[in-house]
């Protein structure tokens, strides 16, 4: 059931302006076209009611309860199937309408327990509502007779409860899952009496089709589908809206509590990124904010080969700060940096980048989009002259082709990919670019035009492929590129792809994919209509990742497929605010919103504001900071939230580097990898007891809200604050809110940002100034941020990275829905039961040729390391190419994974390792050692009398 | 810093270029340099070319021991400049 916050208005809205007038209850009310009965009524604030209508789906009709009377007209329709109609009369209530409500709900009693003191949902469950609202006095039918009381509850979902006695047959649930998750996982099993809800073939939920996602629970009524904690706890009595604090869609939710204890968190119907819709993480994953492994009290140790040693505050902020002195005081100015996580709220990002550029006194500030979305900020920023996505999600709602190249968004970004389904089911068509099978490709009710299976590392050359067909193929739109691009630039990108060595033929070899599909799939996409491109880090994370960003803009320029609802090129980001901690200025080159550091007026502005001279030149990216602590230039890091140890890529390179610093301060919510390496720990706040914003991939600024107290006593943007002061350069705000507010004076695309504003609005999407007080949904209309938009030449480079007689095989590596990222949040989840450990998908033939069985333990061997984990053997991936995920730290995926990285933005090439995998009955001596090393890293001292 | 990697870099930034004419990828390759580059990665560069690392060599990819033709004439421009390359202004 929703939120309190959330009120029902029985079905969903039109669009378009009021324009049907008409009476309800004597009322006049005036209505947009195709508006039901029902929510005509509740907009002038009359209730009908109603069981089977719930304004997140269309009208279904069964029930029967919501009837009304229209002047002459006969009979008594539903409205929630019937359309408003100008003039029309309605009465609401009346004795006949009263009448047959009740016989209607005197019979669903008659099948229900009446239990209702005891139930779970007492207090919040629409029967039980609307016996009251009806008047049911008694039920003349008792329990003698057939019913379905006392049936077993399926429990099996960690999550939710399904107690079938309670069932009232009205199929939100049904119609939820297919209509707003799209996975179509539930039924109504049988016929008349004998009728049920089912999850998949009678299975029950953990083992069907059901991923989890809360829309069921969310629509039904009753206490049939009901979340285990409110089975436990009790109805919650407080409300605090909020943003999610895992992936990059940002939905919207609002935490229920009881207390300072969370019972529930439920989609906002409201929330604009996720229109009342969640995932299994959101939903229900959060239960690690209060994981007995929270590390609650700062830490500091000489060494770390010592335990830690439990401290106050004061004492570990002011080792810290006297040990970056210390460090830079030896070493130089440039030797110590800070880096933060994507994790982390816009007002915590610019305080560190804050930190480093006033305190500090350098430019060594890095952020972990370095390491995923980098090369889209500096390839959009080339083509479009802004580093971001140009769309909102809604605008999918408006393609009619939806081409996604090197994401996955069913299982990073669920709540979009919904929406993306739905508009798919709609009639819009799909063309995937992906080496693996990924579960869009084919699906209930989705099927793409085209899977381009390319090889790992050849998206430049497909994209090279495409591009060609529409430039000889006279697909250019001509009048779009001649007003809205530099002729200049075109003309050479035109005279580029149309070389013979760009032809699908041509890169057929290179890419695997067949001439004939780059053909068709380059026509579809360049005459489809609104044709939309949504990438994820399948594009980014490889050595030409820029290139391909580039690559792709080029595309879109060429189609004129920008500047409206419907097209666009899109990131698809994959932690909450990667879009955020870029635009907060923590790249070491640039100020918030993008501006080099060398930029004279820029710098003076930003020196005027924070009283302190600052650097003019780029300062090291976080690659570049390994590579500098193994040189003996860089002693000293201080890491926010972020896990750098295990999320980045050839860790035994990463821990040397680590191991060679002096001083390494590690601000997180669990003793993380990278903490095994740190002498000072600061306890970091889970997104539920700090304020803040985060920004998601459609530059959405969304509010983050304290619902509990911080557990370490401060919010990590308190922690950042006190440690500047300890370094001598003082900050002082009272409140996040004070932090935004300097953001807004010195970025001119968030001059219109305030807390104030985003209270109001719910949340607002940049550029938000004077020329969009209310923010800017789709970019580039009429004109690019940078003036004319600039194609570049993308020629394709093969990534030195290639397989050979002793590593034959690519390793690409993902993600799946239920984990996220380096896993430290929902590995402390029971999200556990759908994925307990990373495994490697492998193809059939590469197994048999192997000796390998499924499920068998199989060494992962690379040039630069091995691991083990179970393999699984599918035909998702093609022979030649396995797959892994990085969530969790005993595999260690990037162990495996090189150094090579991006030309533009050192991001590094994630998805391309050749490697060689063969049957093993034992750890590898990596894992052997690292996890003897993490155990002792842990250690913590007991407490000092 | 490792003086192999920076040249494996310096090459691979060159490379994206090498499709433009010789002069423009010349001044792409060090203004990127400059632009994104810490000082000391873009000196220890430098330092390279009095070791034999600028051959000159006129490599596709990033692959190499030597800086590419591209790459070896936007570094010589670094190190022309006393400062060992102050970024561009307003780049
Ligand atoms: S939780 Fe989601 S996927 Fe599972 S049955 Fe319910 S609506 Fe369908
Ligand atoms: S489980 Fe709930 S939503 Fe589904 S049919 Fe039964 S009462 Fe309706
Ligand atoms: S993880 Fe992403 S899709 Fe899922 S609820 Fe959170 S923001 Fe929404
Ligand atoms: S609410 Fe209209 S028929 Fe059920």
């Amino acid at each position: 059931m929703a939120a309190l916050l959330d009120c029902d208005m029985g079905t969903p809205a039109r669009p378009g302006t009021a324009g049907v007038t008409l009476e309800i209850d004597g009322m006049a009310v005036t209505v947009p076209q195709g508006t039901s009965l029902m929510r005509a009524a509740a907009l002038a604030g009359v209730k009908v009611p109603k069981l089977c209508a719930t304004d997140s789906l269309e009208a279904f009709g069964s029930c029967r309860l919501c009837l009304v009377e229209i002047e002459g007209r006969r009979g008594t329709p539903a409205s929630c199937t019937t359309p408003a109609e100008p003039g029309m009369k309605v009465s609401t209530q009346t004795d006949k309408l009263a009448k047959l409500r009740r016989g209607v709900m005197e019979l669903y009693i008659s099948d229900h327990p009446l239990d209702c003191l005891t139930c779970a949902a007492n207090g919040d469950c629409e029967l039980q509502d609307m016996a009251g609202a009806v008047g049911l006095r008694d039920v003349r039918y008792g329990y003698a007779g057939e019913n379905h009381l006392g049936q077993a509850k399926d429990e099996s979902n960690p999550y939710f409860t399904f107690d079938p006695s309670k069932c009232i047959l009205c199929s939100r649930c049904v119609r939820a899952c297919e209509e707003t998750q799209g996975t179509f996982a539930l039924t109504i099993d049988g016929r008349g009496f004998g009728s049920k809800i089912a999850a998949g073939m009678n299975e029950n939920f953990l083992s069907s089709e059901c991923v989890s996602c809360g829309a069921c629970v969310q629509a039904c009524p009753t206490a049939t589908l009901i979340e285990k904690n409110v089975v436990e706890m009790g109805q919650p009595e407080r409300e605090v809206l909020t943003t999610c604090a895992y992936c990059g869609v940002g939905c919207t939710f609002v935490a229920e509590l009881q207390g300072d204890r969370v019972v529930r968190m439920t989609p906002h119907k409201d929330g604009k990124a996720n229109r009342g819709h969640s995932c299994v993480k959101g939903r229900f994953a959060w239960g690690y904010a209060t994981h007995k492994d929270r590390v609650t009290k700062p830490m500091i140790r000489a060494s770390i080969a010592d335990p830690w040693r439990e401290v106050s505050w004061e004492e570990a902020i002011g080792h810290a700060a006297s040990e970056f002195r210390r460090i830079q005081g030896k070493y130089g100015r440039g030797a110590v940096g800070g880096i933060t996580s994507s994790r982390c709220t816009n007002e915590e990002t610019y305080l560190v980048q804050k930190l480093v550029r006033a305190a500090f006194g350098n430019n060594n500030t890095d952020t972990c989009a370095r390491v995923c979305h980098s090369p889209t900020g500096y390839g959009l920023k080339t083509a479009f002259g802004t580093s971001a996505g140009t769309q909102d999600f809604d605008s999918v709602m408006q393609a009619d082709l939806v081409l996604v190249i090197g994401a996955n968004p069913t299982d990073a970004h669920p709540v979009f990919a919904s929406r993306m389904k739905r508009r798919l089911r709609e009639g819009a068509r799909l063309i995937v670019a992906d080496p693996r099978r990924i579960d869009l490709v084919r699906m209930p009710h989705v099927e793409a035009a085209h899977h381009l299976q390319l090889l790992p590392g050849t998206n430049v050359a497909l994209i090279d492929a495409m591009a060609h067909v529409i430039a000889t193929e006279s697909l250019i739109d001509e009048d779009f590129v001649a007003e809205r691009c530099e002729t200049a630039d075109f003309q050479s990108w035109r005279a580029f792809v149309s070389k013979p060595e760009n032809s699908p033929e041509a890169m057929e070899r290179i890419t695997g994919v067949p001439a004939a599909e780059v053909r068709a799939a380059a026509r579809l996409y360049a005459t489809a209509g609104n044709a939309a491109i949504y990438y994820g880090l399948g594009v980014t994370e490889h050595s030409q990742g820029t290139t391909m960003v580039m690559g792709m803009a080029n595309l879109a320029m060429a189609t004129g497929n920008l500047g409206r609802p419907g097209v666009g090129v899109n990131p698809l980001r994959g932690q909450n605010n990667v879009q955020g901690a870029c635009d907060m200025g923590s790249f070491p080159h640039e100020f918030t919103g993008y501006r080099h550091v060398s930029d004279g007026p820029v710098r003076a502005m930003f020196e005027a504001a924070w009283g302190v001279a600052l650097d003019a030149e780029p300062g090291l990216r976080i690659p570049n900071m390994f590579d500098a602590a193994l040189d003996g230039s860089f002693k000293g890091l201080y890491v926010q939230g972020e896990d750098i140890a295990q999320s980045d890529p050839n860790i035994k390179h990463v821990s040397a580097a680590l191991a060679a610093m002096e001083c390494v301060v590690v601000q997180d919510l669990f003793l993380n990898e990278t903490a095994a390496y740190a002498h000072v720990f600061l306890p970091g706040a889970s997104f539920l007891e700090k304020d803040g914003t985060f920004t998601n991939a459609e530059r959405r600024i969304s509010r983050v809200r304290r619902a509990v107290k911080p557990l370490s006593g401060l919010a990590d943007w308190e922690a950042t604050m006190a440690l500047s002061n300890a370094l001598g350069y003082p900050m002082h705000y009272n409140h996040p809110s004070e932090i935004m507010d300097e953001i807004a004076r010195l970025t001119p695309g968030f001059a219109g940002v305030s807390y104030d504003l985003l209270d109001r609005a719910g949340s607002v999407q940049w550029p938000c100034n004077d020329k969009a007080p209310e923010g800017t949904p789709v970019m580039h209309i009429g004109g690019f941020a940078r003036g004319k938009g600039r194609f570049m030449i993308t020629q394709y480079v093969p990534t030195d990275e290639r397989t050979g007689p002793r590593f034959p095989l690519l390793l690409t590596t993902g993600r799946i829905l239920s984990q996220y990222n380096v896993g430290a949040q929902s590995r402390r989840t029971d999200n556990v039961v759908w994925h307990e450990e990373d495994v490697l998908e492998i193809h059939p033939h590469d197994a048999e040729n192997r000796g390998i069985r499924d499920g068998d333990r199989v060494a992962l061997v690379s040039r630069v390391g091995d691991t083990t984990l179970p393999a699984r053997i599918t035909d998702r991936v093609q022979p030649g190419v396995v797959y892994t995920t990085f969530h969790h730290p005993e595999t260690g995926a990037n162990v495996i994974t090189t150094e090579y990285s991006d030309w533009a933005t050192n991001c590094p090439e994630y998805k391309v390792t050749a490697v060689e995998v063969r049957a093993t009955n034992r750890l590898s001596n990596w894992q052997a050692e690292n996890s003897e090393f993490r155990r002792r890293a842990a250690r913590i001292a007991p407490a000092a009398e | 810093m490792d003086a192999q990697r920076l040249i494996y870099m310096a090459n691979q930034i060159a490379a994206f270029f090498t499709a433009y004419p010789e002069q423009e990828a010349v001044a792409a390759t060090e203004n990127h340099l400059r632009q994104f580059w810490d000082p000391r990665m873009r000196a220890q560069l430098a330092a390279c070319l009095g070791e034999g690392g600028g051959a000159g060599k006129d490599e596709g990819g990033g692959a190499g021991k030597e800086l590419s033709a591209i790459a070896h004439a936007a570094v010589l421009r670094l190190a022309a400049d006393k400062a060992a390359g102050a970024p561009a202004p307003g780049a």
